[in-house]
């Protein structure tokens, strides 16, 4: 308690503004208007749009990051960095009101072009590796879906308009897992996925409610500016619920086991929605949300706990696992980690965390489609002991791929080391003991990382052949794929450093400033430890899997075992939620139909008169009790007609 | 001065479709079509005279509009009164779209009937003609008298056009509400006993009553209404008629009839009966609350598509209860709201499960299975009116949810959040629902079907483009009807004699 107190004070009190939009800046609501149009012309036209519906998808995307470009230089142009744009009344009754506002600010600014521009290139990417889907009209169509709801998630201006963002990309997700939904995992990872969203939704739904019935809006600027009149209890409980959102969204401990499933949609959904963007949503809300956080420790400490358990969990689990696509999911849940853990530490971390998630987006983007340009060229395979030696065969996608493993090791000058080494940094910078604890977390799956990374590319890329017998000679992906590679393997190797120097006081206006911090051990040495660590990773890796591996799952010990199987998450939702579900709702129809109906069938008898009668409902009798009942009705209309005509009165 | 609100409207609303049931059911049996046309061009006559009301009237005006008043019974002091506010107005509206759908909807449903099908379509516009006055009348015997006469369409239509077990259902149906209707005409009559001998609803509104019978009559009242609706535990009826029911019908009394239960909650227990509904209030959350979460598990656990869509509404019920109950404005605004676009959206989903039945013969979920290989567009429907059912931002069923969970939650927070979890169960139930229907491996026996190889027809296009156009556009713009029905229920809340709170920062600074 007196922690928090000492703690709140500390945090300057930002008072939060908006200024209206004006001008070109007042039409920024096209960002969200164009790829919406654009998804239900897709929609609607059907088959008639299948010949053309691919370029009017990457169309929308491009126009959307051409325009959220010019934006972001007009605003940078202003004094008060943030714009407000209030389109109409959403919801007003009583003193519940919500507008359909939006808002423009350093904040959703990054966020903007992270989804249009590295949405564009996973777009222009999908042309291609969709080409022989029938589907691929509406693939664009759930494409562009997802975009706007993303967009509008971003660019609320309310707690309303960011959960109606939020749940549209939660059924764009939906949508684009069980795209081939034919396909009974695919269809079943779709609904895994979004009722587990759900889960967080409803924590999340439950905050709103707190915010509007203790301060009476839910307005970003109100909320924020009310956060200190609010009791430290209040404050942790709207926090936790934030997080519940947050962790469903994001993949994060203890909502985390729906994410690696949701590759049984296309690649580039993998790239774009369960890698690059949607995914990072929880890092938003919680650093959108930063006044509400930073004023509570022990908030943010479990914040911190939950990022720092993640991160462990997604290493271990990718270490264990043969699936490309699924080494390469766990390492999102891994990576994404990180990131709570930097907006858990609060402070100047927040924008850490921001930059970590921008570089993320590039280099897992480019990993995905890295991914799935190995799987197109190896018959939709995606057992990497079934790979190896591929570098020989397609060079583009090995020198990209390449770059961006180096990329999320954090190995200097790429974009890794810029933005993951500061995080690990923060967390040995924490005031007590946790220091330690945290600091050492985010070391260790530094070297995790390094080890289950390297481990991916060494046996797709290198060591001998371990194909499948039908494969003879492996193809490199057409131009269309290989050009977004190219860009995003550019922006996995410069915009770390880029952005590591200039993001973090581009977003000081939302986030509040870095202050001096004491490290519990010199910048330096941390410095020189994580880059030990992930070299020791990458060496211990490359001499156990430099000769390939066994084609068939080996023997192991527990741990293995346990990674093996998602650290048993699966097998503990099927037993505590799943399983007693089933039978909970099994034994309540048999309850609805034999007990209420009959007991209250039973009452209903007794004041009709005799259970007999209703026991005729079976029978024959049936009819003519009924049409008596009904005669008795009708004769009962009569009379009061009658009644009205003065017969009887 | 003589303008629009001299126009008797709702007389006039009332009787036309009577009027087009009659002219229906005396067309000769061997012209069907002309039956059919005939039926829906009066209902659309009808939603057109609708719509001039709703243009005519005035959101911040009185509170009942359009009244009119003819003598009746002198003696009784009952008397035709027909007046609207805000809740009633937008009721009326909503049928009056839903039974053209509805027609439309059903142009084939009693082809293969061994009865007459001129019958089928009158006794839908009979049912039109009781439902808009029951929503009407603002005169307690009328209210009572359309309320039981309104059974009679509905039995028929369940018991002479239904599928499996129609005698049974359409029986129970009847049975059941007419044990309500007999508690409410006992409590009528007590009311107008003790209430200055009048059935004038605006009188009423004033009488006084000792606290003890004031309980006994709101129980009389609530017990009629908690079937209608249904609330748990009276809610066994419904699965079975809207089972058993064609399913244009069971659209019209899932998405209309059941509206009069908690309709006549807010016109007759609240105002009537203040101090005896915040004593009740308790009870009637608690069952509301069960019902959310107890429906809901019965929805997921059906093997039946009619059954299931009737239990998911009487999980909506439960929300409409709490909304009811919470007695704060945004939760009663929800809560109309909610009964507005329920009726849309639960509308929508009988209708195309309708679809579905129509072409495999069968509404078992298990006779289905891989269904959007065959028929892409009406899964994508289903998937629609399923995502509309589960209350997802963009649809306006998420409005009225939010406004009834976040209005409860500034009084009661336990109710809410337990209300809340059953925003997940309703994705269980739905995604379930089209998973289990129209994703996976196609099962064989489906495609052996001859009407599974046509995907939607024009008809079926026209009935489902307005519920959809309509489920978005107040999904995104709720303005329109939140503001008419706004007033009315902040009406409601000071009969009830209840103010919202203050926001609790503001409470504590005082």
């Amino acid at each position: 308690m007196h922690a928090n107190l000492s703690n709140a004070a500390a945090v300057p009190a930002l008072a939060v503004d908006y200024v209206p939009a004006e001008g070109f800046l007042s039409s920024f609501w096209l960002l969200i208007a164009i790829p919406l149009a654009s998804a239900a012309i897709l929609l609607l036209l059907g088959k008639r749009a299948d010949k053309w519906g691919h370029v009017l998808g990457v169309g929308s995307i491009a126009v959307s990051f051409v325009l959220a470009l010019t934006y972001f230089f007009q605003l940078r142009g202003l004094d008060n960095k943030s714009v407000e744009l209030k389109l109409f009344d959403f919801i007003s009754v009583g003193s519940f009101h919500v507008d359909f506002g939006l808002l423009f600010d350093p904040l959703s600014a990054v966020f903007v072009l992270l989804i249009t521009g590295v949405g564009s290139l996973i777009h222009l990417y999908a042309v291609g590796y969709m080409e022989h889907d029938p589907g691929r009209r509406k693939f664009f169509g759930y494409f562009n879906l997802f975009a706007a709801a993303m967009l509008l998630l971003v660019l609320g201006n309310n707690f309303v308009m960011l959960y109606f963002g939020w749940e549209g990309v939660g059924l764009a997700s939906y949508l684009l897992i069980a795209f081939w939904s034919d396909r009974p995992s695919a269809a079943t990872a779709g609904k895994k996925a979004f009722l587990m969203n759900r889960v967080g939704d409803a924590g999340f739904a439950i905050a709103i409610f707190l915010m509007f019935q203790q301060l009476g809006t839910v307005n970003y600027a109100d909320v924020f500016n009310g956060v200190g009149s609010l009791s430290s209890g209040v404050v942790l409980m709207m926090g936790l619920l934030l997080l519940l959102g947050a962790t469903g969204k994001s993949g994060q401990f203890p909502l985390q086991a729906w994410l690696p499933d949701a590759m049984e949609g296309p690649t580039p959904v993998s790239a774009l929605i369960h890698a690059a963007t949607m995914v990072t949503a929880g890092v938003y809300l919680i650093a959108r949300s930063n006044p509400i956080f930073s004023a509570n420790l022990t908030l943010q400490t479990v914040v911190v706990s939950v990022g720092a358990l993640t991160l462990l969990i997604g290493c271990i689990i990718g270490c264990a696992k043969d699936d490309i696509k699924r080494v390469l999911a766990w390492s999102t849940v891994s990576q994404i980690g990180y990131m709570f853990l930097g907006v858990g530490l609060g402070g100047g971390a927040y924008a850490l965390a921001i930059i970590h998630l921008l570089a993320h987006g590039f280099f897992k983007a480019g990993l995905f489609l890295g991914a799935g340009s190995v799987m197109h060229g190896m018959h939709e395979q995606t057992d990497i002991r079934r790979f190896g030696g591929l570098w020989r065969y397609m060079k583009i996608t090995w020198a990209t791929f390449g770059l961006a493993w180096l990329a999320i090791i954090g190995l200097p000058p790429l974009s890794g080391y810029f933005t993951k080494e500061p995080i690990i940094v923060a967390a040995f910078e924490r005031d007590d003991w946790t220091a330690w604890l945290f600091g050492t977390a985010a070391l260790l799956g530094a070297a995790l990382t390094a080890f289950y990374m390297t481990r991916l590319f060494v046996l797709t890329f290198h060591g001998p052949k371990r194909w499948t017998e039908e494969i003879d000679h492996p193809h490199e992906s057409p131009p269309v794929m290989t050009v977004p590679l190219v860009l995003l393997a550019v922006g996995s190797v410069g915009a770390g450093a880029l952005m590591a120097s200039s993001v973090p006081d581009w977003l000081t206006p939302v986030l509040g400033g870095r202050g001096e911090h004491e490290a519990v051990l010199s910048h330096n040495v941390i410095t020189i430890l994580s880059i030990a660590v992930t070299v020791l990773g990458v060496g211990l890796a490359y001499a156990l899997f430099r000769n390939g591996t066994a084609l068939q799952e080996q023997p192991a010990g527990p741990v293995v075992m346990a990674a093996r199987r998602n650290l048993y998450a699966d097998a503990f939702n099927e037993a505590v939620f799943e399983k007693p579900g089933i039978f909970l709702t099994r034994a309540l129809v048999f309850l609805d139909n034999r007990g209420i109906d009959g007991l209250v069938n039973g009452l209903a008898a007794a004041v009709g008169g005799g259970s007999s009668r209703l026991r005729r409902l079976q029978t024959g009798f049936v009819r003519s009790y009924a049409m008596s009942m009904l005669t008795g009705a009708l004769l009962v209309v009569a009379a009061f007609l009658a009644l009205q005509l003065g017969w009887l009165a | 001065m003589v303008g629009v609100s001299d126009f008797p409207f709702l007389s006039i609303l009332t009787g036309a479709p009577l009027v087009g049931a009659l002219v229906v059911a005396f067309l000769p049996r061997a012209k069907p079509e002309l039956a059919k046309r005939v039926a829906l061009i009066w209902s659309i006559a009808v939603a057109v005279l609708a719509a001039v009301m709703w243009v005519a009237y005035d959101a911040g005006g009185e509170r009942f509009q359009f009244r009119e008043s003819y003598t009746w019974i002198p003696a009784w002091d009952a008397r035709f009164t027909f007046a609207v506010d805000g809740i009633a107005l937008v009721m009326l509206l909503l049928i009056a779209v839903l039974v053209p759908l509805v027609i439309l909807a059903s142009w084939h449903d009693a082809d293969s009937s061994k009865r007459s099908v001129p019958v089928y379509f009158a006794l839908l516009l009979a049912l039109e003609s009781t439902m808009i006055g029951v929503f009407a009348a603002a005169d307690v015997f009328l209210f009572y008298v359309f309320f039981e006469v309104m059974l009679v369409p509905m039995y028929f239509l369940i018991g002479s056009y239904g599928g499996q077990r129609r005698q049974y259902a359409a029986v129970k149906f009847f049975l059941y509400s007419l044990v309500g209707g007999l508690f409410m005409l006992a409590a009528v009559i007590g009311l107008w006993a003790l209430g200055g001998k009048t059935f004038s609803w605006q009188e009423l509104l004033s009488a006084d009553f000792s606290t003890n019978t004031e309980r006994w009559l709101f129980l009389g009242f609530f017990v009629a209404f908690a079937i209608k609706a249904p609330f748990f535990p009276f809610h066994t009826w419904l699965p079975d008629a809207g089972g058993a029911a064609p399913a244009g019908s069971a659209a019209l009394l899932v998405g209309v009839l059941d509206k009069v239960g908690t309709f006549g909650i807010l016109r007759y227990c609240l105002p009537l009966f203040p101090e005896a509904s915040r004593w009740f209030a308790p009870y009637a959350l608690a069952i509301a609350l069960i019902g959310i979460i107890y429906a809901a598990l019965l929805a997921v656990g059906q093997n039946d598509l009619k059954r299931l869509v009737s239990y998911t509404s009487i999980a909506h019920f439960g929300f409409i209860g709490i909304g009811i109950f919470a007695f704060t404005t945004q939760a009663g605004t929800g809560a109309v709201l909610y009964m507005v676009n329920h009726g849309l959206a639960t509308g929508l989903l009988f209708l195309v499960v309708g679809m579905f039945v129509a072409r495999r013969g069968s509404a078992l979920v298990s006779d289905f299975g891989g269904a959007g290989k065959l028929v892409p567009l009406l899964a994508g429907v289903l998937f629609f009116a399923g995502l509309a059912s589960l209350a997802l931002p963009g649809t306006a069923p998420f409005v009225s949810e939010f406004l009834v969970l976040i209005g409860t939650f500034t009084v009661n927070k336990t109710v809410a959040v337990i209300a809340t979890a059953g925003i997940i169960l309703a994705a269980a139930y739905v995604l379930w629902m089209v998973q289990r229907t129209t994703q996976g491996t196609l099962n064989p026996a489906l495609s052996t079907v001859d009407g599974m190889r046509r995907d939607m027809t024009i008809r079926e296009k026209v009935v489902v483009a307005p519920l959809i156009l309509l489920l978005l556009l107040l999904g995104f713009y709720p303005k329109p009807v939140t503001d008419v029905i706004n007033p009315a229920v902040q009406a409601t809340m000071q009969d009830v004699g209840k103010t919202d709170p203050a926001p609790a920062v503001q409470e504590a600074s005082r």
